[in-house]
């Protein structure tokens, strides 16, 4: 092989790339926080919510889960618009992450709550709390306790996927990746320098959950 | 001469040595019991002479096959000594029968057929052979060690050595277990086993190891050493004063 | 110009749907493949290829599938060769469906009971033997749910070849929403389509998961 690899346009390309990083990060970080929190909503319905609420939380999670990121954003990004929703490129591509990720730690947080001992749900009603404070106080924090490793990774997984959202030109860091190899015709390299910025980002963001996860979560004072 | 030669054997996990340099010769046909408290190193000892832990310094040679941790003399080694564990651990895909014949069509390459009669052979030999297409979940925990028990003996092995292999078992089906073991001691089959039973033990065995602290505490008859215990760690262990 | 009416939308979406198929298909045979050889490499191999086997999946897991793509396609091209797009889509996604793959079996390698191990090798057993006849038949029990879930991915994932120009589901989605003007109607229509295709996929993975637990509290 004759080609020889050239990353001399990095310097002059940092400021773009720094900007798409930041986009990136700030998408994730909006999305994680609105999507854990709709995930627990939608947990507590499906769980013990009103009856007449879960099927359409359960068809929301199912058709999420079931269809491709891509196509989500293009149906809020230009889809909806003909319902006459409008809004920027970022803020659907921050709206499409949070329905994803509210869809998935949905299911995810379920399962820890399915995994509660029901002595747990039994207590609290012996102590006369309501069932949505037995949830909120007693059920929800060793449920996400249970699950923390799955979610973490399912946040991992939205991040990754972010990726999509430079097709509705929202300016993420594939999107200054897009741009910097338009310029410089040197596309193998800018992807490469970008997917390693994306794989430094998800191990960022794996040691920053697993920290969270270390402060939020009660652990024995000794081993 | 003796059949397990185990000398001057070391076992390191990390900075804790559970064994501490351990000799023991056992002679062919002999049924040794191996006391003590959990932590003591008996099972490490044991499972050391299978194979399944690497030893840090010693030798264990068995029958002339010495203890050495590759795929070949692993397996020399393990032809000779069969294992019955506390979990059973059979196969739980496989019947009873499938169990037994399993490595023998294996590891020996005996035909099928062969296979089957030597399967049928050992299950009757445990009074299982009605159970030969039972699954491991329809068998009681006592007839899935005896099943265990029938899955070593076809290797045809010289010695089998036995890890705690009634402590599993709710106690009403202790004996069946014990049973099988005691007629394969009158048969004259080496027996090295860990044990709680300490009745089986002074009942059946030729000697008996009272191992503490990594180290081969006492030896000898079963007389001897239930009967006129030296150390006070023996004497503490037996609960007598 | 033409005029769509709504069968003709959904017949030419229905006729691309065939090719995120077929890509499906491939990729998850493939992937398949290379997972399996991936597994062995990571849980039975010297020291030195576990370590490069768990880089590569960590390394597949750890980046946007979307950037493979592009890196299969312009890579691919250094060598001197004019890239189809199927082709670059086809690399990318056998590769990285085997990274998962290979994490999701290693885990049921994993939860076979280590008594299984060490009661196969008292009987003289070696590496391969075990594998074949105790370990992997108890794995691949467990393993059929997670595998059939991950094919939703798979399918899903499929999507992303539109981007590098892949003409499948996706992309007509979008070249019909050009003709057509009708964004809502068109891609609600491949949404629903993806869906048809996945969630049977889903309902059993999960059907197939609750019927090996009810076995496994059998025991």
């Amino acid at each position: 092989m004759t080609y020889h690899f050239d990353f001399g346009w990095l310097i002059e390309s940092l400021p773009v790339l720094l900007k798409g990083i930041r986009i990136t990060v700030q998408l994730i970080l909006i999305g994680a926080v609105f999507g854990v929190a709709l995930g627990i909503a939608c947990a507590w319905v499906r769980a013990l919510g009103p009856k007449w609420l879960r099927p359409v939380v359960a068809t929301y999670v199912e058709l999420i889960r079931n269809t491709p990121f891509l196509i989500q954003l293009f149906f809020i990004f230009f889809g909806l618009p003909s319902l006459g929703i409008r809004m920027s490129e970022l803020t659907a591509a921050n709206l499409a992450m949070i329905v994803n990720l509210g869809a998935y730690s949905c299911e995810i947080i379920r399962a820890g709550i399915q995994a509660t001992p029901r002595g747990q749900f039994e207590a609290g009603a012996s102590l006369a709390m309501t069932p949505f404070q037995t949830f909120w106080y007693v059920v929800l924090v060793p449920a996400l306790q249970r699950i923390w490793p799955a979610l973490s990774s399912q946040i991992v997984i939205v991040m990754l996927g972010s990726a999509v959202v430079s097709q509705i030109a929202a300016e993420d860091l594939t999107f200054a990746a897009n741009f910097i190899q338009s310029r410089n015709f040197r596309a193998f390299e800018t992807y490469i320098v970008s997917t390693l910025i994306y794989l430094a980002l998800a191990i960022l963001l794996r040691q920053l959950l697993a920290g969270l996860g270390w402060m939020l979560f009660p652990r024995k004072a000794s081993r | 001469m003796s059949l397990i030669a185990i000398t001057e054997v070391k076992k390191r996990f990390g900075d804790n040595e559970v064994l501490k340099g351990i000799s023991i010769d056992i002679a062919p046909g002999e049924v040794v019991a191996i006391i003590g408290r959990s932590g003591s190193g008996k099972s490490t000892l044991l499972r050391c002479i299978n194979g399944l832990e690497t030893i840090d310094e010693g030798s264990i040679v068995v029958a002339g096959a010495q203890f050495l941790p590759d795929e070949v003399h692993l397996k020399a080694l393990r032809l000779k000594v069969g294992m019955i564990f506390q979990q059973f651990n059979l196969f739980p895909h496989l019947t009873a029968g499938g169990n037994v014949m399993l490595s023998q069509m294996v590891v020996k390459k005996v035909p099928k057929k062969d296979a089957e009669a030597v399967a049928r052979k050992m299950l009757d030999r445990v009074g299982l052979a009605h159970k030969f297409d039972a699954l491991p979940d329809e068998l009681s925990g006592g007839q899935q060690q005896r099943v265990a028990i029938a899955r070593a003996l076809a290797m045809q092995p010289m010695a089998l050595l036995c890890d705690e292999i009634t402590s599993a078992l709710d106690p009403e089906l202790v004996a069946e277990v014990l049973a099988v073991v005691k007629e394969l001691a009158a048969e004259g089959m080496t027996l090295v086993m860990v044990t709680h039973e300490m009745r089986f033990a002074r009942d059946v065995c030729s000697r008996v190891v009272f191992m503490h602290q990594g180290r081969v505490h006492e030896i000898g008859a079963p007389e001897d050493v239930f009967a006129n215990p030296r150390t006070p760690e023996l004497r503490q262990f037996l609960g007598v004063q | 110009m033409t005029e769509f009416s709504f069968w003709d939308i959904l017949r030419n979406l229905l006729l691309a749907a065939r090719w995120t198929v077929v890509l499906s298909l491939v990729s998850f045979i493939g992937g398949g493949i290379v997972g399996a050889a991936l597994l062995f490499l990571r849980i039975g191999g010297r020291r030195g290829i576990q370590l490069l086997s768990r880089g590569y999946i960590q390394l597949f897991q750890g980046t946007p599938l979307l950037m493979q793509l592009f890196l299969a396609f312009f890579g691919l091209g250094l060598f001197g060769i004019d890239v189809p797009a199927w082709l670059a889509a086809c690399v990318a996604l056998v590769l990285w469906t085997a990274a998962f793959l290979a994490e999701i079996w290693r885990g049921c390698v994993e939860s076979i009971a280590k008594g299984q191990w060490e009661a196969s090798a008292s009987l003289g057993m070696g590496y391969l033997q075990q594998m074949r006849y105790v370990i992997l038949p108890q794995a691949l029990k467990v393993a059929v749910p997670p595998t059939v879930g991950f094919s939703v991915q798979v399918v899903k994932g499929t999507a992303l070849t539109s981007i590098i120009g892949f003409v499948e589901l996706s992309k007509a989605g979008s070249i019909v929403t050009n003709a057509t003007f009708q964004p809502f109607t068109v891609y609600g229509l491949v949404a629903l389509i993806y869906f048809a295709l996945c969630w049977p996929l889903s309902k059993s993975s999960q059907l197939l998961e609750r019927k090996l637990n009810v076995a496994h509290r059998n025991h």
